[in-house]
This record gives C-alpha cells, structure tokens and sequence, in this order.
C-alpha cells in the first residue's frame, strides 16, 4: 500500500518487515534439529495409519508473543492415502 | 521489603547507565530511599554518570567476599541524602560472582532501601545472568533502531524463561523529526512487536551529553524534555499516574500512551 502511495517504501516500514522476519527466526524456543526429530517419529506414527509424503510435511512452532515460553505447535501433513486395515 | 529492578538491554549503548542514574534521581527527589547498584563488573561507570567516582573506597565485590561491610561500601550522592550507590570492582571479572551472591547482596539492600536499581552489563552471558539474580521486575532500554529492538527482544525471552514477568519498557533516544518523517520506528510499532507495557519514552537530547560531561544526570534539574521524562518514568514507578511527555511538536501522542499506562 504504501509503495503504492508514495512511490517509495519509507525506511521505517523496511525496518518494521525486516525486524518482524528477523524475530520470527530469533524467537524459536525448539532448535531446527529438535524440529527435524519430532518430524521423524511424527512420520514413524502416522504412517501406521496414513500413506504420507515426507517431503510435504511442514512443522513449525510458532511463539507466543505474550508469554515467550508458550507457543503452538503447527503440523501439516497432506495425506496420500489413507491405509485400510 | 524495597522493590528490586534490574535495568537492562541486551545490546550496549542504548542509555542504561544512564537510565539507571536519571531514574534514580527521580525516585529520590520524590522521597524514596534509593539505592543505584552497578552490576557491570571490570567496566563500571554509573559511578562517573552519577559524579561519584573520586568517593569509592569500597565496592560490591568488597561486600560479597567480606572485606568490608555494606555500610561502608554504599556512597551516599552529594545532591540527595537519601540516594546511594554501590559501585562494582574495576579489577574482578563478571565471572567472579555468582547469581547466589548476588541474591544474598540485594537481600540485604532491599530490607535497607525502598528502591534498589540494578544497572545491568549489556550482553546476556554471566553479568545478565548476576544482574538478574535478585531483582524482581524488570525494564527493558531500547533505542528505536533494529538492532536494539531484536536484542531487547532476546532479553525479553531470557527473562520470561527465568521467570520474570514484571518486565516493562523504556523507548530512549527518540527523534520525533525522523518519526514524523517515517525514517525511524514509532514508539507505537515497537511495543506491538515487544508486546510489553511501555513505562515511559525519552526523547533524544544533547543535553545528555553535557550531563555526563559533568556528572550530573538531567534530572537533577530536569530542565530538558529528557529529564522531564524521567521524572514523569519515576513517578510512574512510584504508581503516579502521569500522562506521557509531548516531545512531538506537532501533534500528541501521549494520548495514545496514556490507554497502555492504566494502574
């Protein structure tokens, strides 16, 4: 929008976008190789009951900016297949 | 029981030292007992801030490992009687103390003092941690610029994760003309990514510049808008309810401030 207005982004709104990216990385509370473990036994889980593709799983934790310590855990599986027993 | 802060930053530079000695003078001229702790060991200077460093014979260190007793380490202010500093060793090394004696320092300063301010080293490695120990609320000094507000932010996190949640913020150095022209961050942009409550802004002043020169914090006279601020910070402290400084020529802000400063 302000692009748009002005031409020209102002120097405090690039600052906001960056500070805002910057911190998302900052706030992880869960290490990107905890991450990738949870990932692993999720899989391990899930495909006892579902035909997943481990490439398209996204997890991610999301910080609360309240309370730093809480946060939500966001998994997203798209399921293949669902395996009949 | 006196209430403890700890003053502190995470980056260096943005004015907590002298956040420290401003807030401390304001809260002794309103009447409290106030002690000024200097927790930046082997590179101490809330005491040249304050003009106190020809009085130090004794130091934090001193107390800690018994060589002296408080008393005799607490310098009293030559304006405010009922204002003190405890100066931190020049010589040792923030590695020398421990979280532990710092608790059982601020312990006994607390049962003195209605206010024990504890300036903090920048950084969040052992000096934090120390300068943390014993204090029960917080406030947070940021500059308006990036890299002060993600380090603040670090700092943030760190102290929710010890457990800390009075933890309120100071804005310093703000350039109304620069926030006007949308070439620095509103004090409004920064507590909405900070999401904590915003204790006071202090508007950037030459003034200070002169004050440290001659050791002798601006709100001593407060003839400024920064030692205005100040004093309007310290009053809050007390629980004074006081609007927000109009440093903006052209148009209030503290309106704005006032919704987030309720109690």
């Amino acid at each position: 929008m302000f692009e748009k207005l002005f031409g020209k982004k102002k120097s405090k709104e690039v600052a906001k976008d960056r500070l805002k990216m910057v911190l998302i990385h900052d706030r992880r509370l869960i290490s990107a190789t905890t991450l990738n473990e949870m990932k692993d036994d999720l899989i391990k889980v899930i495909s006892k009951y579902l035909k997943i593709d481990r490439q398209e799983i996204n997890i991610q934790f999301d910080v609360e900016t309240e309370n730093r310590n809480k946060g939500a855990l966001i998994v997203n599986v798209p399921v293949k297949e669902v395996i009949r027993k | 029981m006196g209430k403890v802060y700890v003053i502190t930053s995470g980056k260096g530079g943005v004015g907590k030292t002298t956040t420290t000695a401003n807030l401390g003078v304001g809260l002794a001229k309103n009447g409290s007992s106030v002690v000024l702790m200097d927790a930046d060991i082997g590179l101490r200077n809330l005491d040249v801030i304050l003009g106190l460093e020809n009085r130090i014979v004794y130091n934090s260190m001193d107390v800690m490992d018994g060589t002296c007793k408080l008393n005799q380490a607490l310098i009293k202010d030559k304006r405010y009687k009922n204002l003190h500093l405890l100066p931190a060793s020049q010589t040792n090394d923030k590695m020398d103390v421990t979280e532990d004696m710092m608790k059982i320092l601020v312990e006994k300063l607390k049962k003195e003092f209605d206010y024990v301010l504890i300036d903090c080293p920048a950084g969040i490695e052992q000096g934090f941690k120390n300068a943390i120990a014993g204090a029960d609320k917080a406030i947070i000094i940021t500059t308006p610029e990036i890299s002060a507000i993600r380090d603040a932010d670090r700092v943030i996190g760190l102290l929710a994760a010890s457990e800390m949640n009075d933890v309120k913020l100071i804005i310093n150095r703000v350039k109304m003309k620069l926030v006007n022209e949308g070439n620095m961050l509103h004090m409004d942009d920064i507590v909405d990514i900070l999401g904590l409550d915003i204790v006071g802004v202090v508007p950037d002043d030459e003034e200070i510049v002169i004050s440290t020169n001659k050791g002798e914090p601006v709100s001593v006279k407060a003839l400024t808008n920064s030692g205005k601020a100040y004093m309007n910070i310290a009053g809050r402290m007390t629980g004074q309810e006081i609007p927000f400084l109009n440093i903006d020529e052209k148009k209030s802000f503290a309106s704005k401030f006032k919704s987030l400063f309720v109690r």
